[in-house]
């Protein structure tokens, strides 16, 4: 089994709770990190370098690797103006490219409608996790939302396969089309079609796929493994959305953080051996963010939320790098304690818009933001 | 002996409750329609529902810094309150006054916020909006903490007119002006919360009103054309009686009881569907200076309302709460509880996290493909295995009824769900469907055939509708 579209698709994998930049990507050559940070810092020594100054984290070798081989661009200090702190705000900003109002659609949900404006496909977005988040939802585009692959699906709480097979063909005929029942029943009806054409299609995953790579026992590995398994199916996905919870380290960060790191890096590692192993990786780039970054100095045991923070974007095509600047830690030049913004996510975005899917980026992120060259 | 239709008395417990089941409904039946609203109407008559067995199945609601177990909480509560309208109308402030416990993460003030709205829901409008004022929840989601005096923090301010009363406007006319916005603000200078203690390492504790005289801006203002020194409470005074505050909120109540409208941003654009329904609130709201039992009172009993079924989509609380009282899975604590909250989420409705100030969308922006999708599965899920404790009686029901064809199998089963009503096409589906399963499997069972039919209705597109 081969990918033989080479379409572009994008992986999404949005760190929730805000992830602590300086202990991802450590300027462990600098004194005052060590002096900010009494309780979490990671010495010298347990620093992976990428540089004189810079370096993973000890758990992210996989990181480190992606960036070593070119594979990985890293924007340093990525936020926008005014950074909320509030978790809540700070997501929906970025979800929906709105500092300074509320919105209801998504960046991705204007992508995908942009990707597909007749809706030839119902599964031309898929998120990995039970409701769907802001950032892909828009009017009448439909994306599917997957919990979990093996037991997706409509009516499957319906355990024996014959009753399952006549509620689904019920289904089909009270879900279909009907003359003058309203504007909403039409909606609903077509939602309902939707699901069903959408999960009987998911259903054949699981049996296409073969693969030796044995992937963590931890969600986001398998929620990757998701990823993967419907993205050799060829089902023409172009937008996956995962997320990876805990980022929020107030308290005893060093063995939190350190767990986290574990199983991004091995998920992350994990899902591209997978794909290599299928020659699929060239139509792949995988984002990584979070909402902030955390303070610069520690509390104690833990960090509180910060402001600027960092992004990384993994592929074959992607035009490793470091981009913009990492941000000061001297104290005079924080926001506030926090690492401060200096590149607008709003231009990341319109980079991976312009440059991957080619589409109109300004009128997704609200405007014309500096990109950077993501594609070799 | 029947004095009140209990299809009618399904709807409005539907609307003014969470459902009920048939047996509810037919003891209810022997009332007459007004008795059942007044008794909805004045739950400080019924002894509130007991908490001590769930709080000793449950030691994770002790814990004051996860609120997930308290969402979970509030969903056992709107399946089994004695005091049905008491619980809707809470969730219906929920809904107006969208707080989310996102912004402070401090989870005893968005219960203790929600405790309010059950305690005042059925008062008067002065009452409600004071206690809103004073709520620590509110007063940090909208940052009225920051509000002082020479540095208006304009949050509250704004929010008050725009979506806790009076709304932008109607007509393309406005209903305040931005030096308005600016004075409410100055005039809420100094209504704050004491600091709660630091979450860590004990977890939370609840916070307090706090009004700072010394923070409050006691400077001369203009508000509505009216000339003084203001403080919150004249504000208030000044709002409540505005027939815009009339309008905005008799149309909350309207899009909540009656049939959906559009969404709160496009009111000052959109004029009513039934203006005259609208207009029997407001008149009552003035009549009354916004006493919000007696316009309740004039909601449930107007036409307009008992002509109002299956006008508007479930909420997914809707759904899952009504669904759950008539298998009467959720009567007893258990290990389902905390999940259900979560279920909501993904049905996408967090409940004390709305996703924005403006409160959620409802109607059909309720449905996409993701929430359909675990809405049909719940529902249809409630009865698999047949071991919800509902359906025994259901049995019993449809067997004392006798001989059934096909027809009066299916009537039966939507009766039983609460008199659900289909499109044309969906009952033929669902009649085909049970004569065909009837004449080649002829050893099923009565439950057999009534889970396979009720899972067919719950799932179909008209079960969305309550």
């Amino acid at each position: 089994m081969t990918n033989t579209t080479k379409e572009p698709t994008l992986i999404v994998l949005e760190l929730v709770g805000g992830n602590d930049f300086l202990n991802t990507l450590i300027p462990y050559t600098n004194g005052l990190y060590y002096d900010s940070r009494p309780h979490i810092a990671f010495k010298p020594e347990d620093v992976l370098p990428i540089n004189d100054t810079l370096g993973f984290n000890k758990n992210a070798n996989t990181l480190q690797e992606f960036y070593n081989s070119g594979k990985m661009s890293i924007v340093q200090g990525v936020g926008y103006p005014n950074s909320s702190r509030s978790h809540f705000r700070s997501r929906d900003i970025w979800h929906t490219c709105e500092p300074d109002k509320v919105a209801t659609e998504g960046w991705l949900g204007k992508v995908i409608r942009d990707l597909d404006p007749n809706k030839e496909n119902v599964l031309t977005a898929i998120s990995i996790s039970r409701g769907l988040p802001r950032a892909v939802v828009a009017q009448d585009v439909p994306v599917t939302s997957i919990g979990d692959l093996d037991t997706y699906g409509l009516l499957t709480g319906i355990k024996k396969d014959d009753k399952r097979a006549q509620a689904m063909s019920i289904f089909e005929k009270m879900y279909s089309p009907y003359m003058g029942t309203g504007a909403v029943r039409d909606y609903l009806k077509q939602t309902g079609r939707d699901v069903q054409a959408g999960a009987e299609i998911l259903k054949t995953v699981p049996g296409l796929y073969k693969s030796s790579v044995e992937y963590a026992d931890s969600a986001i590995g398998q929620n990757l493994r998701d990823v993967a398994r419907i993205h050799l199916a060829d089902l023409g996905v172009k937008v996956f959305y995962v997320q990876h919870g805990g980022y929020d380290t107030h308290a005893n960060e060093y063995s939190g953080h350190e767990k986290l790191m574990i199983d991004l890096n091995r998920s992350i590692k994990d899902f591209f051996t997978d794909l290599e192993e299928h020659s699929a990786t060239e139509n792949v780039i995988m984002m990584i963010w979070s909402e902030f970054g955390r303070r610069v100095v520690d509390n104690g045991s833990g960090t509180d939320h910060g402001a600027g923070g960092g992004a990384f974007l993994i592929g074959d095509r992607v035009n490793g790098g470091l981009y913009s600047e990492y941000p000061s830690i001297e104290p005079n030049k924080t926001d506030n304690g926090d690492l401060a913004f200096q590149y607008d996510f709003r231009g990341f975005y319109s980079s991976v818009i312009d440059q991957w899917f080619h589409l109109d980026s300004a009128s997704i992120v609200g405007g014309q933001f500096e990109q950077i060259p993501i594609l070799k | 002996m029947v004095k009140t239709d209990p299809s009618l008395i399904a709807h409005l417990y539907r609307r003014a409750g969470f459902g009920a089941s048939f047996q509810e409904l037919k003891t209810l039946s022997g009332l007459e329609y007004t008795d059942i609203v007044e008794n909805l109407l004045n739950p400080e008559t019924i002894d509130p529902m007991e908490t001590d067995i769930l709080r000793r199945y449950h030691l994770e609601l002790n814990d004051t810094d996860s609120i997930v177990p308290q969402k979970g909480e509030w969903i056992f509560r709107m399946v089994n309150t004695p005091r049905t309208l008491e619980e809707k109308m809470t969730l219906f402030w929920h809904y107006v006054f969208a707080t989310g416990a996102g912004k402070s993460m401090h989870y005893p003030a968005s219960t203790t916020q929600i405790s309010m709205f059950r305690r005042v829901c059925l008062t008067n409008m002065k009452t409600i909006l004071m206690e809103l004022s004073k709520d620590p929840a509110m007063n940090f989601w909208l940052d009225n903490c920051e509000n002082h005096k020479g540095e208006p923090n304009e949050n509250w301010g704004r929010e008050l007119l725009e979506l806790f009363s009076m709304g932008v406007g109607m007509d393309n006319s406005i209903n305040y002006t931005e030096d308005d916005v600016k004075v409410a603000a100055r005039a809420f200078t100094g209504w704050t919360f004491t600091q709660p203690l630091s979450v860590y390492p004990f977890g939370a504790y609840p916070s307090q009103f706090v009004y700072k005289n010394e923070d409050h801006d006691d400077g001369m203002m203009t508000f509505l054309g009216h000339e003084g020194k203001f403080n919150g409470n004249d504000i208030l005074d000044m709002i409540i009686p505005q027939p815009a505050t009339a309008r905005f909120i008799c149309r909350h109540m309207y899009t909540f009881f009656v049939a959906d409208e559009p969404q709160v941003p496009a009111w000052n654009i959109v004029p009513p569907q039934d203006p005259e329904a609208i207009k029997i609130l407001t008149d009552k709201y003035e009549e009354t200076n916004g006493d919000i039992k007696e316009i309740m009172r004039t909601l449930l009993t107007s036409t307009f309302f008992k002509e109002s079924r299956f006008k508007k989509i479930k909420s997914p609380v809707e759904l899952m709460v009504g669904t759950m009282k008539i298998a009467k899975t959720l009567e007893f604590p258990g290990p389902t509880l905390v999940g259900l909250a979560n279920t909501a989420v993904a049905m996408g409705q967090n409940l004390m996290y709305p996703p924005t100030v403006e409160g959620w969308h409802t109607g059909r922006e309720w449905i996409d493909a993701g929430t359909l999708n675990e809405r049909i599965n719940f529902a249809v899920g409630q009865f698999d295995s047949g071991t919800a404790p509902g359906l025994d009686e259901m049995v019993s029901e449809i067997n004392s009824r006798g001989e059934l064809d096909s027809e009066g199998f299916v009537n039966s089963c939507l009766e039983l769900l609460g008199y659900v009503e289909l499109g044309e096409e969906t009952k033929e589906t669902i009649n085909e469907s049970f004569s065909s399963l009837s004449s080649k499997e002829t050893t099923l069972n009565t439950k057999d055939k009534l889970v396979t039919t009720l899972q067919q209705i719950v799932s179909s597109v008209d079960y969305q509708f309550g």
